[in-house]
């Protein structure tokens, strides 16, 4: 009954079932992350090759962490150090990881669907940990992790994203996954950065856009928080005071909310711009499990693509009809 | 094995558990997923009409702690381990329904050791089918079978099963 991945690109391709397996499958993880002794040998022998042409901390580390308590080797690239900088192409940089034999690559771009491009010129699996404004599902299935765990459920639930919706891959993944279970959005935030085109990019899933906080808050279930890239207030022109009178959540904005609303933030955190420090460290914020998921969910994906990918055809037991019932395998 | 021979079974086998441990105290059984569990349960309940102590009963899912990554089940599904005690010095008996290879069980060993540090750990089983490939011996054991190496030992419970029976089947190859 489990489900045959072999690269994971994006969520939007995935149905409900397939996006609840990979949900279900990270609990176990999650388990692990309380133990004492967290290292599992299960991916001894194996090596993820980490391949970040754009920074990031909080991703890159948590991969690293995903792989080395599953007891696989890591094998890092970091945009600043590559030979990217000296005009190495892309595909010509991958291949040259991929010659190192690494059993599975994860690969951060500033390109929207670079991370496709690249996979279709690998066999080994891919994990996109963000690629442009495409996608970042890693964080998407965090997301629905940490909501699941406060309010029990994805289903039917009011989720209200606040900030630079345009540019925001995380915003995408979560649409395309919590839309699948029946989730309503409202998008908010100043109108340059909310087009009204971003309600057709989930058809079947309901999204508004409102122009006002006060608004966007009535009733939500979930609030996401987006970074401010606060380089991007200049072009066109919003002053960071204009930002936060209009659209920083504070704890008085907080309660037009239900009162058992969950605050998500993907970090960094601008203290003091998108959200207050008393919201962001308030007990209806899940930031720092979110950080905590992030390790369990990756941990789950590196899990599932990498045994998947180990030979799958050719072994006897293979034949007998489930491990369950034949304990072929005791 | 019938159903009363199934439950005759797992009655002697608490009453052996509860003698050799002298008593429940810090007694602790770990059923291994899948139908190890529903027989730990039983092994537990029939405990406490021996002791009139409920016994913790832990759940380990030892799929992560496999030798042989998704040789047997590729993307194998993962179920959850709910182990709700610390296990450091307790008396900690495995149960499963059939010890084989040992394979399992020396990696749910390894999943108990990640958990912390038992005093003991011993091995229950409902079968006995031989044709070890670990040093590992079960100290509580239902029923010895001697089977070929083309034989399976079909362990069928109410619980998951819907139906309760073990049986010798040849593989279908």
């Amino acid at each position: 009954m489990s489900t045959k991945f072999r690269d994971l690109l994006a969520l939007e391709p995935l149905t409900a079932d397939e996006l609840g397996f990979l949900l279900d499958q990270s609990k176990p993880f999650q388990e692990i992350q309380k133990h004492p002794l967290k290292k599992l040998a299960t991916l001894r022998g194996k090596t993820v090759a980490l391949a970040f042409f754009e920074t990031s901390t909080r991703t890159r580390i948590s991969f690293g962490a995903a792989a080395s308590r599953l007891g696989a080797d890591t094998m890092n690239l970091q945009a600043e150090a590559s030979s990217l900088k000296k005009g190495e192409t892309l595909l010509d940089t991958v291949f040259n990881l991929n010659a190192m034999k690494p059993d599975c690559l994860v690969m951060r771009h500033a390109a929207s669907g670079a991370t496709d491009y690249v996979a279709r010129h690998l066999d080994i699996p891919v994990v996109n940990a963000g690629d442009g404004t495409h996608e970042h599902p890693s964080q998407g299935l965090l997301d629905a992790l940490t909501i699941r765990d406060r309010l029990g459920t994805i289903k039917n639930l009011n989720v209200t994203i606040l900030g630079d919706i345009l540019h925001s891959r995380v915003a995408r993944s979560n649409i395309h996954l919590l839309g699948k279970f029946g989730c309503k959005f409202t998008l908010c935030g100043p109108a340059m950065w909310v087009p009204r085109e971003l309600e057709k990019i989930a058809p079947g899933t309901p999204i508004r856009c409102v122009y006002r906080i006060e608004e966007a808050l009535h009733g939500a279930d979930v609030i996401m928080m987006l970074r401010v890239q606060t380089e991007r207030l200049n072009d066109p022109p919003l002053s960071a005071d204009d930002y936060i009178l209009l659209y920083q959540l504070d704890a008085e904005r907080l309660r037009r909310a239900s009162p058992n609303a969950i605050v998500l933030h993907p970090g960094p955190i601008n203290r003091g711009i998108e959200i207050t420090p008393d919201v962001a460290d308030g007990p209806q914020s899940c930031v720092l499990e979110q950080v905590t998921n992030g390790v369990a969910v990756r941990m789950a994906i590196l899990y599932l693509l990498i045994s998947g990918a180990t030979e799958t055809d050719t072994h006897p037991a293979l034949q007998v009809k489930s491990k369950e019932s034949a304990n072929a395998s005791d | 094995m019938s159903a009363p021979e199934i439950d005759r079974t797992l009655q002697r086998l608490a009453h052996e558990i509860v003698e050799k441990s002298g008593g429940t105290k810090n007694l602790a059984l770990i059923g291994i997923v899948r139908r190890g569990v529903p027989l730990a349960q039983r092994i537990a309940q029939a405990m406490r009409g021996i002791d009139g102590v409920d016994v913790p009963v832990g759940v380990l899912d030892i799929t992560l702690y496999r030798d042989d990554l998704s040789k047997v089940a590729p993307q194998a599904v993962l179920r959850s381990s709910d182990i709700p005690f610390g296990v450091d010095n307790m008396d900690l008996v495995v149960v499963d329904d059939v010890l084989y290879t040992g394979r399992t069980i020396r990696a749910a060993m390894n999943g108990l050791f990640d958990l912390g540090r038992p005093k003991r750990v011993s091995l229950c089983v409902l079968v006995d089918r031989g044709h070890r490939e670990m040093p590992i011996e079960a100290r509580y054991i239902g029923r010895k079978v001697q089977t070929s190496d083309t034989e399976i030992i079909e362990v069928r419970l109410q619980e998951i099963d819907k139906e309760e029976r073990v049986v010798l089947v040849d593989r279908v190859e």
